[in-house]
């Protein structure tokens, strides 16, 4: 019977009814504290440290500090440092601030060739969808299934249903990974993928970069689905070859089996014309509030929208591109890798940030950064006016001390414009690496396809 | 986790579609290592709203894609800490839903207009065992999948359940798994490098 590349991953690591074998597990500070404090009151041992792999992210200042005792907020540092003590009585091999590998987990899993084709991979974190960009099958899970996974090495999960999002048409001019996913969250909606296992296809994909790609999976979350992957090509192989985690020489005969057959069916399937979208932003508090920049703030379509207009302070017609940004962040681990930083780069090389806005850049990790530095992009954030910081998960959450004041209007390059995400009373506007950069130049949006 | 049979009590309203998890507990709150103590800060930022009211009741019933977003655990853990026993919407959010059956937080799904009848009805009974919420001027059943029913029922620990098992993960690691270790490519294991 024809499968699906889910149906093939799922299948490999299927344990017994119900349970799922878990190749790799990778660990923060934030959602592993209480699963590690229960092993030990429970008196179980960790299966397979050798499976599991942790760093410190979400807490962590972008300052340069270079270890955890350097942390002024006392309950960052202690979750921190609660980390690091976890992982040495455990045995995890752990990357920690100060550490050259430490970074955004999402961001450091792929930069070490630790992720690789038909794994599968969890984390407690809602955006471990990134690594199915890589042909993986890999799902965000909560405390209580984090301390499962390091008691069993597997995960209790009742099959997901699969939906295939097919694009037709390449992108055009400008338009980028993130525009894509974005308009496809616009489409489908925040709950469009509930229950569902993504699988994203079509020419579109395949002319993506990997960067991009991790882009496109790590926001299946925000359209509700469980996870995203696209099938593993020549591009994928590339990647991984030659990483310091890589399989040498790389198992390419299985890999190159990781593979929708022809032939087989998904529960849904849903149809994106990629060549009609363009450079996207959102407007509201949820990313399918969205629309592309050339377009206008909508009218309200009920109680949602009235109260995210409210929240963003924004009137119905107001042209996107007359939006007046004060702050703007490049980051997170939907956009901060060398990639990204690259193409930002290129946009505001011999110009100035606005005076009114204040703009940081913040690698996905210290290996983005050192590469970056070793190009001297850092020289060109900073002689623009950029913040050049550290890595980390930084402004997307801001549980460190990057912060956006009540009432500022930030361009970011994250992932969720929800109330309060980036710090309370502040308004999220998502958007590209290269729309983000523009924006930092002008003040406001632009749409890049003319301002380049 | 104490074990789910029958909820009984006033029903606390949010009628808001897409509540996001970031809205239920916000991030500065995350910082903490202990499981307890997340009642107080649930839904810190909306709480001070005017006309914002959510008294303590054993069931909160609510809108469409409750939970949506970050797969913080705390957001669960928060709701059972304030007093919620049951959260019954039109949809949940998969990795919420998940982490809610986790610790005994009871998530029941009834369709929009059965939610809108108990809302108003202020009051009501969800029964597990039977699969049936009643409340003054209505009745509706709901599904769940047998074995989470089965943990909930009984109070069970997830893990334990799965080392029942070990000898199947352990055939599944000597014939099927992936060669080499993964995450100790550099063979020190433990050390900060």
């Amino acid at each position: 019977m024809a499968k699906t590349l889910f149906d093939k991953i799922w299948e490999a690591h299927e344990v017994a009814e119900g349970i799922l074998y878990i190749d790799l597990h990778l660990v923060h500070e934030v959602t592993s504290p209480q699963a590690f404090e229960s092993l030990r009151l429970e008196g179980r041992r960790l299966r397979r440290p050798d499976r599991t792999l942790a760093t410190a992210d979400h807490n962590v200042p972008t300052d340069g500090s270079t270890a955890a005792a350097q942390i002024r907020d006392q309950l960052s540092r202690v979750q921190v440092e609660t980390l690091e003590r976890n992982c040495a009585e455990f045995g995890v091999p752990i990357y920690s601030i100060g550490s050259r590998r430490q970074g955004i987990v999402h961001v450091i899993g792929p930069e070490m060739g630790i992720t690789q084709p038909g794994m599968t991979i969890v984390c407690g974190d809602s955006h471990t969808s990134t690594h199915g960009a890589f042909g993986a099958l890999a799902f965000g899970i909560g405390t209580s299934e984090v301390e499962h996974v390091l008691a069993t090495q597997t995960m209790q999960q009742r099959k997901p249903r699969s939906m295939l999002v097919r694009y037709e048409g390449e992108l055009g001019y400008g338009v980028t990974a993130k525009d894509l996913i974005l308009a496809t969250i616009g489409q489908i909606g925040v709950a469009g993928g509930v229950g569902h296992v993504i699988e994203y296809a079509g020419p579109a994909i395949e002319g993506l970069s990997m960067e991009g790609r991790m882009t496109v999976c790590n926001m299946t979350i925000e359209a509700g689905g469980r996870a995203g992957m696209i099938a593993p090509d020549e591009t994928t192989f590339e990647w991984v070859e030659g990483r310091e985690a890589a399989p040498d020489p790389l198992p390419l005969d299985d890999w190159r089996a990781l593979r929708t057959d022809e032939g087989a069916s998904y529960d849904t399937e849903v149809v994106v014309d990629a060549s009609d979208v363009s450079p996207q932003v959102t407007w509201g508090t949820t990313p399918a509030m969205v629309v592309g920049v050339t377009s206008a703030v909508p009218e309200p379509a009920g109680e949602g929208d009235e109260r995210a207009l409210e929240y963003m302070a924004l009137e119905p017609g107001t042209p996107m591109s007359e939006i007046r940004l004060d702050r703007v962040f490049i980051g997170s681990c939907t956009n901060s890798r060398i990639g990204d930083l690259r193409e930002a780069a290129e946009l505001v090389k011999g110009r100035r940030v606005a005076s009114s806005v204040n703009a940081m850049v913040v690698p996905g990790s210290q290996q983005v950064k050192a590469q970056a530095e070793a190009e001297g992009l850092d020289e060109v954030f900073r002689a623009a006016g950029f913040d050049w910081r550290s890595a980390g998960c930084s402004m997307c959450l801001g549980m460190n001390p990057d912060i956006a004041a009540p009432g500022e209007r930030v361009a970011s390059t994250s992932n969720r414009n929800f109330e309060g995400r980036q710090g309370r009373g502040a308004r999220s506007h998502l958007v590209s690496p290269k729309m983000a950069a523009a924006a930092a130049i002008e003040g406001h949006f632009v749409d890049i396809r003319e301002w380049e | 986790m104490r074990p789910v049979s029958l909820i009984e009590g006033g029903v606390s309203v949010l009628d808001r579609n897409d509540v996001d998890t970031d809205q239920i507990i916000p991030k500065q709150f995350l910082k903490r290592v202990e499981r307890t103590g997340f009642g107080e800060f649930l839904f810190y930022d909306w709480k001070n709203e005017p006309g914002w009211e959510l008294p303590v009741n054993p069931i909160l019933a609510t809108g469409r894609n409750f939970g949506c977003g970050s797969s913080r655990e705390h957001a669960p853990w928060a709701l059972e800490d304030y007093g919620f026993e049951a959260v019954i919407a039109p949809s949940f959010a998969d990795i919420f839903y998940s982490n809610c059956t986790k610790i005994g937080l009871l998530p029941v799904v009834l369709t929009e207009d059965e939610v809108r009848g108990l809302m108003e009805a202020g009051s009501a009974s969800i029964d597990l065992a039977t699969q049936k919420v009643t409340w003054t001027g209505g009745e509706a059943s709901f599904e769940i999948d047998q074995e989470i029913k089965r943990r909930l029922l009984e109070g069970l620990d997830d893990i334990g359940g799965t080392l029942l098992q070990q000898d199947a993960i352990d055939r599944y690691e000597a014939g099927r798994e992936r060669q080499g270790p993964v995450t100790t490519f550099e063979g020190n294991a433990a050390r900060p490098a």
